[in-house]
């Protein structure tokens, strides 16, 4: 965790390296200004195995992913994406594509076990403004995981929405997080005074302030400046 | 490469005449104005002729001027320093969805403490309407803020008609229930008149960083006798409105940036317009699906603001970056506090056309191979990021 937010504050905006750097990484901006696996024409039929999209035009954020899987060993053998969004959405599905594709190709399984933090380690961090744009990639995978389950029939391992285990300490999931956002709860504060969510499992703080945001633009979008 | 800074509504580079007027008052010159000896008495004077030169511009006395640190000091203390006197009677402000947060935070925080502020509406076009203020007047309305030119989308508002209006409500009001008019004219000082009187304004905020000038110097016209309390108080400098020892290289060089822009406003607001109407016609012609933010003639010279659909702005940005050329944009993306563009939202434009508009302000130094550049560029980061967009927005 600390390692991450040293990573931060390295690609943030307001460090050392303004005025003279970018204002993020390096792998950010050659991820952006080049981004790998994209998707410029629409697929011929069966070309891929599954498909997902994720975000909406109203959060400045959609990522949709399109991927192909070696039935028999389970590895990912392309995912190609398009996205609407920021420099740092771009770069990360640009990023996440490789990672999931490189040496051949990662397993599903090991594939849905990439959490956001990774994303962003692998991008020599971004700033910490932008960190949602890594957990929506990690969101928009799943979602076309779960058409690749549904697709094959593998009912059984759709990871149904909103059941995604938060903190592990005290079994809170993404929907605990969102009926609470629904409830009212506005900071991290009122999130952990309600479900103790990160308390005993501090290494999902940083998700889970994520999740506080998304949802809070979800329902009440841009409710903070409604003059 | 090609450099195109085409972002003169955030800042603008100093002009070198204002540079050489400020020069002698680092070293040669550097006495407090408050100090009765000679080094003082030659800071005094200099501070003196400042001051003229500006009351001269706005048409008012010289201690009607108030200088402070920033444009956003002036807006506060116009907002704070006029709530104070109605604390106790939990005073109405007037104000616009379009204000600068320099008068909408401090607005908001007023209505913390129990004043209560109607912010209006304007139509989608950017205006706002003169009768929308008239219907908003409650009897315990004290203060009205309307900002002379927008920032974001550049619209310039009736404030002369608003002026009168104010006058007109105050002769059936108590003479205690006055009602004050303040506008924010940061951005339109380089190209609008700023006779106070003709504008029928009792506050008026304006700095130096807008106009060629320094930064980190504001000014605040304050109309004599009106209740204003001051919020930084010590040595009772600026008429005991804002104390603190003169920035007096930066008034100097305020004074005469305003002079020198004040001057050229006709002319160079000619120019601009024709540049600025040639930017906006290209655009149109050679990016489909894209919106004007603001209406297209009650505009200032030098502002463009169009919404692109299905591209975000932020990722705009860094292309045009990378190409040399410098704007800004209205999305969330691009904000510290991840909120898209109040002032395109009270368009009544949805989120993603805030998220996709773009600034371009033009200035001195823009020519129209500067233009013709952003117009061969532009079209082409337009092209690519759409290409990469999964989502189609409808018009």
């Amino acid at each position: 965790m600390s390692k991450n937010i040293k990573n931060l504050k390295i690609a943030d905006v307001i460090s050392k390296t303004a005025g003279k750097g970018w204002i993020y990484s390096d792998i950010v901006k050659d991820h952006f200004f080049h981004p790998r696996n994209l998707l410029l024409k629409n697929p011929k039929t069966g070309e891929f195995d599954a498909e997902g999209q994720i975000g909406a035009p109203q959060c400045g954020d959609v990522m949709r992913m399109w991927i192909k899987v070696d039935p028999k060993t389970e590895k990912i053998k392309k995912l190609k994406w398009r996205t609407f969004g920021c420099g740092s959405a771009i770069a990360t599905t640009s990023i996440f594509s490789v990672m999931v594709t490189e040496r051949g190709g990662m397993k599903i399984d090991k594939a849905l076990k990439i959490r956001p933090q990774d994303i962003m380690k692998r991008l020599g961090g971004l700033p910490a403004r932008k960190v949602h744009c890594s957990v929506l990639a990690d969101k928009a995978f799943r979602t076309t995981i779960n058409n690749y389950f549904r697709k094959t029939g593998q009912y059984q391992r759709i990871i149904t929405e909103g059941t995604k285990i938060i903190d592990k300490t005290l079994n809170i999931t993404e929907r605990d997080i969102e009926e609470a956002v629904l409830e009212g709860a506005e900071t991290i504060n009122d999130l952990q005074k309600r479900l103790k969510v990160g308390i005993g499992d501090n290494s999902s703080l940083l998700e889970i302030e994520q999740l506080l945001r998304f949802y809070k633009e979800k329902y009440y979008g841009g409710s903070e400046n409604r003059i | 490469m090609r450099k195109v800074y085409i972002d003169h509504a955030a800042t603008t580079y100093m002009d070198k005449k204002v540079f050489r007027a400020m020069e002698p008052y680092f070293e040669k010159v550097y006495g407090n104005p408050s100090s009765i000896h000679k080094e003082g008495r030659k800071a005094k004077y200099a501070l003196y002729q400042a001051r003229k030169k500006v009351a001269q511009i706005l048409g008012c006395q010289l201690a009607e001027i108030i200088f402070t640190g920033s444009g956003t000091e002036s807006c506060n203390l116009a907002i704070f320093g006029m709530a104070e006197d109605f604390s106790e009677k939990k005073g109405h402000i007037i104000t616009s969805k379009i204000e600068h947060h320099a008068i909408l935070r401090p607005c908001e925080k007023l209505e913390k403490k129990g004043f209560s502020v109607t912010y209006l509406p304007v139509d989608r076009e950017g205006i706002v309407d003169v009768l929308d203020i008239q219907e908003a007047v409650k009897p315990e309305t004290f203060l009205i803020s309307i900002i002379y030119a927008n920032n974001e989308i550049g619209v310039i508002q009736s404030i002369a008609e608003i002026g009168k209006l104010i006058k007109r409500l105050n002769t059936a009001r108590p003479p205690k229930s006055k009602i004050y008019f303040h506008t924010d004219a940061c951005q339109a000082a380089g190209f609008l008149d700023l006779n106070v009187n003709k504008l029928g304004v009792d506050l008026l905020s304006l700095n130096g960083s807008k106009i060629y000038g320094p930064k980190g110097v504001g000014m605040l016209f304050v109309r004599q006798g009106i209740p204003i309390k001051p919020m930084i108080l010590g040595g009772g400098q600026e008429e005991g409105l804002r104390a603190g020892t003169e920035n007096l290289a930066g008034i100097i060089g305020f004074a005469k940036a305003l002079e020198i822009v004040q001057r050229e406003r006709k002319k160079e607001s000619a120019r601009l317009i024709k540049l600025r109407d040639y930017l906006i016609s290209g655009i149109e012609k050679k990016i489909p699906k894209i919106v004007l933010n603001g209406h297209r003639e009650k505009r200032l010279p030098n502002n463009v603001n169009v919404s692109i659909l299905d591209i975000e702005g932020e990722a705009a940005l860094l292309w045009l970056d990378k190409y040399g050329i410098y704007a800004l944009t209205g999305s969330a993306c691009d904000s510290q506090s991840l909120e898209p563009s109040h002032v395109i939202l009270a368009l009544g434009r949805p989120y993603e056309y805030a998220h996709g508009s773009l600034r371009f302000s033009l200035g001195r130094k823009t020519t129209k191979k500067d233009i013709d550049y952003l117009l061969k560029v532009l079209p082409r980061v337009v092209k690519t990021l759409r290409e990469i967009s999964p989502i189609t927005v409808k018009l």
